[in-house]
């Protein structure tokens, strides 16, 4: 599987935008995963050996699941099919390979710490607490 | 990987060397004129007060840090240098295939059989892609075909980027067909666009018709499904009619061809699907040409 080509990319993306906004470290790194993207919780286990020696290194990953649907072309609704990968519309049972939403893979955002623009109104930044690895649910 | 061009930091190596010979500023005006990001950088500092005490849910900002707003692709350099192959090969009039399936399903085989019975038509170069060992290229080269090896080392799939690097040591005439044959591997080769104009997913009548729906990503992306080793029919419990309603299930505009490269039979169709598909690419670029030799005539009468 490419889990880790796909952590390596994240966090690869994640140091770009930091250098960028001149911040030293990546403490939040929000992803947007389809189910049909199919590796969902196997990121976390190549996320924290892919942050290594980066700015993200001990940054949380919060990996947010997007549900399977699809498109029946008979009922013309977006419709979610009783199995993944069982491409067939609920209702009257034809095919339905119009794939609406679970196959995303997405960086949202990141959350930054130092740099310019630091945050202001007095109070003083935190060390990031949690560890690479966990989940924040 | 290399913060410019995406180059891996060591793995991949073309004819056994690193994919990564060239300097990085090489890479910079075709990454600056081709910049999709889209992010929308919040320089303000938020009071995250709230979401802190309670904890964040997923995307949503946390602590005390600056929040940046991205909403981009995971894959989206890949897709960028794809993007650049793919202007790359069309302008060139050059149709690549990119050659997929388990290992063993007869990609090689396809090849060399296919590259023989082109021979004379359209020229051919071909992208071997595989972990370790030139014993594929070596395979390719003995038919007279142009052949570049890429080893992916321990990656699991070609990307964009070694499809880039070894385009440059390919000659590619308008009308050349370039197979590119990825690392023998249902899963992942299916979500890396290398710029290819077609997919083509091969199943060999030995590994079973309920392929296409346990490892529906391929099938979803594959133009063309081809079953192999029909020869081997009578000697296996292959339904080709199952197979096909399974691959239709998964992507309802899947074409699909039945061949032997060992007996040749349906061979003929697979080079008329080759051959069509090369058709228009050659004729823009001998479109393209005559404009361009139009633009130059009438440059010379206002000379004259």
């Amino acid at each position: 599987m490419h889990e880790l080509t796909l952590a390596r990319s994240l966090v690869e993306m994640a140091v770009d935008y930091a250098e960028r906004n001149g911040a030293t470290r990546v403490t939040r790194i929000s992803v947007r995963l389809g189910v049909l993207a199919g590796i969902l919780r196997s990121l976390y286990f190549c996320f924290e050996p892919a942050t290594k020696g980066t700015r993200c290194e001990g940054a949380v990953l919060d990996i947010e699941e997007v549900p399977l649907s699809v498109h029946c072309g008979y009922c013309q609704e977006i419709k979610t099919p009783r199995a993944l990968y069982n491409f067939r519309c609920p209702t009257c049972g034809r095919p339905t390979p119009k794939v609406v939403t679970g196959r995303e893979m997405q960086l949202v955002g990141i959350e930054l710490d130092g740099g310019r623009a630091a945050p202001a109104r007095g109070r003083p930044a935190q060390a990031p607490a949690a560890s690479a690895g966990e989940p924040a649910r | 990987m290399c913060g410019v061009c995406g180059c891996g930091e060591g793995e991949a190596r073309i004819e056994g060397k690193p994919a990564h010979a060239h300097a990085h500023s090489d890479h910079r005006p075709a990454h600056d004129g081709h910049d999709h990001d889209h992010e929308h950088a919040h320089d303000h500092a938020h009071d995250h007060g709230a979401a802190s005490a309670l904890g964040a849910g997923p995307g949503e900002p946390s602590g005390t840090g600056r929040w940046v707003e991205i909403e981009r692709d995971i894959l989206s350099k890949n897709r960028d240098l794809a993007e650049q192959n793919r202007r790359r090969l069309t302008q060139g009039g050059v149709l690549a295939i990119n050659v997929m399936s388990s290992p063993g399903a007869g990609k090689t085989t396809l090849l060399t059989a296919s590259i023989e019975a082109l021979k004379g038509g359209q020229p051919i170069a071909v992208i071997e892609g595989d972990q370790e060992t030139s014993r594929d290229a070596d395979r390719i080269r003995a038919t007279g075909a142009p052949a570049v090896q890429v080893n992916t080392g321990r990656g699991c799939h070609l990307d964009a980027h070694m499809v880039g690097h070894a385009l440059d040591r390919l000659p590619l005439e308008p009308g050349s067909v370039l197979f590119i044959e990825n690392v023998g591997n249902l899963v992942c080769p299916a979500a890396f666009d290398l710029g290819e104009a077609r997919k083509v997913a091969l199943l060999s009548v030995t590994e079973g018709d309920d392929k296409p729906i346990k490892y529906p990503d391929m099938f979803m992306a594959a133009d063309l499904m081809i079953l192999t080793k029909i020869d081997l029919l009578p000697h296996v419990d292959f339904d080709v009619g199952r197979v096909i309603d399974h691959a239709r299930a998964v992507n309802d505009r899947i074409e699909v061809l039945e061949l032997s490269a060992r007996t040749g039979a349906g061979m003929e169709r697979w080079l008329e699907w080759i051959r069509r598909a090369v058709r228009p690419l050659l004729e823009e670029r001998a479109a393209a040409a005559e404009r361009e030799l139009s633009a130059l005539k009438a440059r010379l009468d206002a000379a004259e």
